[in-house]
């Protein structure tokens, strides 16, 4: 199982609490993670990738093993940690204020 | 007995204000949604326990919340955890998806608008400002988006569908947007013509359908805004609201930039009211509900002076449907008042008296159960405050 933690935003959204874990049968990518969390809980649809570019959220953030990999290729492969379920994959906020 | 019902929008979540028709008490529910912009909340005239809201932000993007009990819980339309597809494969319903209509069958072509800058921009789609449920089909709402454009659901929030005629009228390059973006925030139902519906957008003007959304007039004649090269151009101008009374659906009240308006030909032609007013800035207008000629707005300094003048919060009455006003004082703050009221941030109940509400930008919520001669502080300190609805309720 793969682990993500939302930001609290979402988290409210989706009535999750903690983490949320998915389950990704093939290649875990950012693309495979934000497409089984967007299965499992469909209110999220849009919020994390826009609905018609799919392209991630300008003020949305991806992070894992302390990297920020929010600019690497969507389909490029996960930190190994990440797939084993060591560590979590990250969605964070932007710090912008408000 | 009758009871009251305001929903209130606010920077930092959604408010719901409960009265009975004494309009003395008011219990407070809240904040729903903390945390996010809630932009606007209204209510169905044909079921008035079904809610439409608009929930956003720059962060997570556009949400539409819905509630079938009068705000007490809240579901995204049609979309349960765990359930994405139908037993076809298609998801169940898409309803924070607002997707521009390029399609050749009904759609308009992604053309571009004016920037700030004068430069051409494309249409991107940002947030719902508005929601304008339908008066006799709780299933049916439109949702005023910017970058300007008009949506229609007629599933109860469940998915959308761009009114494209709006957007590809042909002066799109000519709409700019104002200072909160270029959004079509106000959406006026025709109660005797269901064929005909008005739009305003900052900064094109106002519009008119009367083929229920398919094909748009601009109706913008008589404006006159020195801010841009062309005081009287076809499209271009900053309305900030528009207002109408149910029993006279032809006449239309304006609260533009600059200038208080009045047309007696459903927006042909427009007429400045603003008469005595202190300034003829402002954002909110709204009528009476019994009295189709008693107007309100609140004035504000300037474009730039964003508070009353003087430090002064009145509400200006006209019971001449404009050019002769009255200030209205009792129980608002005299002196060192420096708040806002928004453009979609003031609404009438419909008891007898007529309760008139409207809501600041330092998150006081004002009431009058008298019609406006004396006003009371619903709420003091709320988040800033977007919009206000009212509802009447049996």
């Amino acid at each position: 199982m793969i682990r993500v933690v939302l930001p609290p935003h979402l988290r409210g959204l989706a009535h999750v609490a903690g983490e949320v874990q998915v389950e990704i049968h093939g290649a875990v990518t950012q693309r495979s993670v934000v497409d089984a969390i967007e299965a499992t809980y469909p209110m999220l649809r849009g919020t994390i990738r826009d609905h018609v570019t799919q392209q991630r959220r300008p003020f949305l953030r991806f992070f894992a093993c302390e990297e920020d990999l929010s600019h690497e290729s969507p389909d490029a492969p996960l930190p190994e940690a990440v797939v084993s379920g060591k560590e979590p994959l990250l969605i964070v906020g932007a710090i912008a204020g408000g | 007995m009758s009871g009251v019902r305001l929903l209130v929008g606010t920077r930092k979540g959604a408010f719901i204000l409960t009265s009975d028709g004494k309009r003395e008490r008011w219990e407070v529910s809240g904040p729903h949604f903390a945390g996010w912009e809630m932009y606007h909340l209204k209510g169905s005239p044909a079921d008035p326990n079904r809610l439409y809201a608009s929930q956003t932000s720059g962060w997570f993007g556009q949400i539409i919340q819905r509630s079938d009990d009068g705000g007490k819980t809240w579901t995204q339309p049609g979309t349960p955890p765990g359930e994405r597809t139908t037993p076809e494969g298609t998801p169940k319903a898409e309803s924070n998806k607002f997707v521009y209509d390029t399609s050749a069958e009904t759609g308009k072509p992604l053309t571009t608008h004016q920037f700030y800058d004068g430069t051409q921009h494309p249409w991107e789609f940002k947030r719902v400002w508005h929601l304008e449920p339908s008066l006799h089909d709780p299933d049916t709402v439109y949702a005023g988006i910017e970058d300007a454009a008009l949506f229609r659901s007629k599933d109860g929030g469940k998915n959308w569908q761009e009114l494209s005629g709006l957007r590809g009228h042909g002066t799109g390059p000519k709409w700019q947007p104002g200072a909160g973006g270029m959004c079509l925030h106000t959406i006026v139902l025709d109660p005797s013509n269901p064929q005909r519906i008005y739009v305003a957008i900052s900064a094109a003007g106002a519009f008119r359908s009367d083929d229920a959304g398919k094909t748009w007039l601009p109706i913008n004649r008589g404006l006159k805004s020195q801010y841009i090269p062309n005081p009287e151009a076809e499209v271009g101008h900053c309305v900030h609201r528009i207002a109408m009374h149910r029993s006279k659906p032809g006449v239309l009240f304006m609260q533009k930039h600059w200038d208080v308006m009045r047309s007696e030909n459903a927006g042909e032609l427009w007429q400045e009211v603003s008469g005595n007013l202190p300034t003829d800035f402002g954002f909110v207008i709204d009528v009476h509900a019994h009295e189709p000629e008693t107007i309100y707005v609140v004035p504000i300094k300037s474009d730039s002076e964003h508070f009353p003048p003087d430090g002064k919060l009145r509400v200006y009455r006209s019971r001449s449907g404009g050019n002769e006003w009255e200030a209205l004082t009792k129980g608002l703050p005299q002196k060192d008042c420096y708040v806002n009221v928004l453009r979609d941030a003031m609404a009438v109940d419909s008891l007898d008296k007529c309760g008139v509400y409207f809501g600041t930008t330092g998150g006081q919520v004002y009431g009058s159960a008298d019609a406006g001669d004396n006003w009371t502080p619903i709420v003091r300190d709320l988040p800033a405050v977007l919009s206000v609805e009212a509802q009447t309720l049996p």
